[in-house]
């Protein structure tokens, strides 16, 4: 059980049932699939001189994954790209369970508890990839994880 | 109610897994210890190639892996000829549908399916109609999602050639009435296929008395080892299809620029078998049939009633199947992603399926993204469920909190 409270903090419901930044409106975008169980979400971002001016998310998931999302937005709006890469980077270390300092994750921190879960780990991450591939220019496609 | 606790003890992986409530046997179920045994003793014993050597061992390998096709044959009432392997169930399918559906359908022919199917059932042949230009039509399930014989009476007609339908759902656990619906498909002219992969190890099947023309398993769903499906063709009809994969085994007199093939069913077969896996399966099969398939469908009736019984006192549960004719129950908490709910119930060792089960267009047509299921074998008992139960309730308290 206690586990199980670790993973699904009260500051992830929240994210859950209260989203930021949900719904797209026409920024580039990556829209990724986990046919396997139905995950699907998608990133846009708006980058001007290097700087994350504006994302947004969409999509149908589990509560880790929607979080996650709500999340990520939260953390990445006005920050530069290269914080931004960094910290995607952070994260897959924090959901795989490595030691390491994650303060700068903000809310997302609460993730941690997925790394008790390794079948859950990609509800958590789908988001993240998104946003990486955005970053690295691949848009407006649709692709399974 | 069968003897769960004396079942246990022929399934090893009760003994490394002492508390866990195995409810996902319509992916797959565990294997007895004669599967592995038997498996293991072909490698120990005799494990070299089969239809080859000339020497002692080869002859003990072909025996033993021939003695598994006549065991196949017997327990669905077909003969030997007529059982042919494939990897599993999917690629047994599939191949119905690129040898004799790839000769025989034209374009305008029809193919009747159900909205109920595993992608695998229907998957092959919506491909074939697009090659072939020929009309996929699905017929109507009724209110609770059944395959009834007035649903096919409405949509079969001179131009259907083909009817593939599942013999058990994977997501609801419902039996389709398929002797009632054959003598209906043959008043016309057109091959039946049916997708048994979900009945096989729950319910007698005959396929004289059903007089289906293919007919498909996957052996992991009958206790037997992964990595081997079988498909039963009638006989006049397999003899008329051409190989789909050439090389060893399956020749009979090879030319330069031409050769000839064996008999059936040896001519499907290219290359080197799952030797191992035909030797488990038909031990699978011998433990099936001491237990009795009767037996087994009325222990999961008792458990489906149970389970059902439970769980609708339980608050915000959704089930999808309320009378279902195998163990199978699909449900969910609403508003809670099932992968939710199912990580709670991991936590417990309650192992059920969370997904959309590979069918889809059940899931599309109840317009949910997935479901929860729980399906029950032989080695379920009532208190497997009260696990589940009591999983469940914590996953409820936790997720509406403040109700
Ligand atoms: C009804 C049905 N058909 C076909 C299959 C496919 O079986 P396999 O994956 O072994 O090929 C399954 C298994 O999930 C099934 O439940």
């Amino acid at each position: 059980m206690d586990n199980l409270r670790n993973l699904y903090q009260a500051v992830i419901m929240d994210h859950y049932h209260n989203p930021h930044n949900k719904g797209l409106k026409g920024y580039p975008k990556m829209h990724l699939k986990n046919p396997a169980c139905g995950d699907d979400i998608t990133i846009e971002a708006e980058v001007q001189d290097g700087v994350i001016k504006h994302i947004n998310h969409q999509g149908n998931g589990c509560s880790i994954c929607c979080a996650s999302a709500s999340m990520l937005c939260l953390l990445m709006e006005g920050k530069s790209v290269s914080f931004a890469k960094k910290e995607i980077s952070k994260f897959y270390d924090l959901v795989q369970g490595k030691d390491g300092d994650y303060d700068s994750l903000g809310d997302a921190n609460s993730l941690a508890g997925v790394a008790k879960f390794p079948a859950r780990i990609r509800c958590a991450t789908i988001s993240w990839k998104a946003l990486e591939m955005v970053l690295e220019g691949d848009v407006d496609e649709e692709k399974e994880i | 109610m069968l003897d769960v606790k004396r079942i246990r003890k022929d399934f090893p992986i009760y003994q490394n897994n002492k508390d866990m409530a195995y409810l996902d046997n319509a992916a797959t179920v565990l294997k007895p210890k004669i599967v592995l045994d038997k498996m293991n003793e072909y490698y120990t014993n005799f494990g070299v190639n089969i239809h080859r050597g000339v020497y002692k061992l080869s002859y003990l390998a072909t025996q033993a892996y021939e003695k598994g096709r006549s065991k196949v044959a017997s327990f669905i009432n077909a003969s030997f000829e007529e059982i042919v392997y494939f990897k599993n169930a999917s690629e047994a399918l599939n191949f119905v549908a690129l040898t004799w559906g790839e000769a025989n359908l034209q374009e305008g022919d029809e193919i009747i399916t159900s909205e109920l199917e595993h992608h695998s059932s229907v998957l092959p042949w919506q491909q074939l109609a697009l090659r072939k230009k020929a009309v996929l039509r699905y017929l109507k399930l009724d209110e609770s999602g059944r395959i009834t014989v007035e649903a096919l009476k409405e949509i079969i007609n001179e131009k259907t050639k083909v009817v593939a339908l599942t013999l058990v759902s994977n997501v609801f656990g419902y039996i389709t009435p398929i002797e009632a619906l054959i003598k209906e498909i043959r008043k016309y002219n057109c091959l039946v296929v049916v997708d048994a992969a979900q009945g096989i190890a729950h319910l007698p099947i005959d396929v004289k008395k059903m007089d289906c023309d293919f007919l498909a398993f996957s052996s992991h769903k009958a206790l037997g080892p992964t990595g081997l499906g079988v498909l039963y063709g009638k006989k006049d009809i397999l003899k008329g299809i051409k190989p789909l994969f050439y090389g060893g085994d399956m020749i009979d007199n090879v030319e330069l620029y031409d050769s000839t093939y064996r008999e059936m069913p040896y001519r499907f077969e290219v290359g080197t078998p799952a030797i191992a896996e035909v030797i488990g399966l038909g031990y699978a099969l011998d433990y099936l049939k001491d237990i009795g398939l009767d037996n087994i469908k009325k222990h999961e009736q008792e458990l489906t009633c149970y389970a059902l019984e439970k769980m609708k006192d339980l608050k915000h549960i959704i089930i999808y199947n309320h009378n279902p004719d195998l163990g199978i129950i699909a449900f969910n908490l609403d508003g809670v992603h099932p992968h939710d709910v199912a990580t709670f119930l991991d936590t417990d060792n309650v192992y059920v399926r969370a997904g959309h089960h590979c069918a889809q267009l059940i899931a599309k047509k109840l317009e949910i993204v997935a479901s929860l299921r729980a399906s029950f074998f032989i080695y379920n008992d009532k208190e497997d469920i009260d696990k589940l139960i009591r999983a469940l309730k914590k996953a409820i308290s936790f997720f509406y909190q403040g109700e």
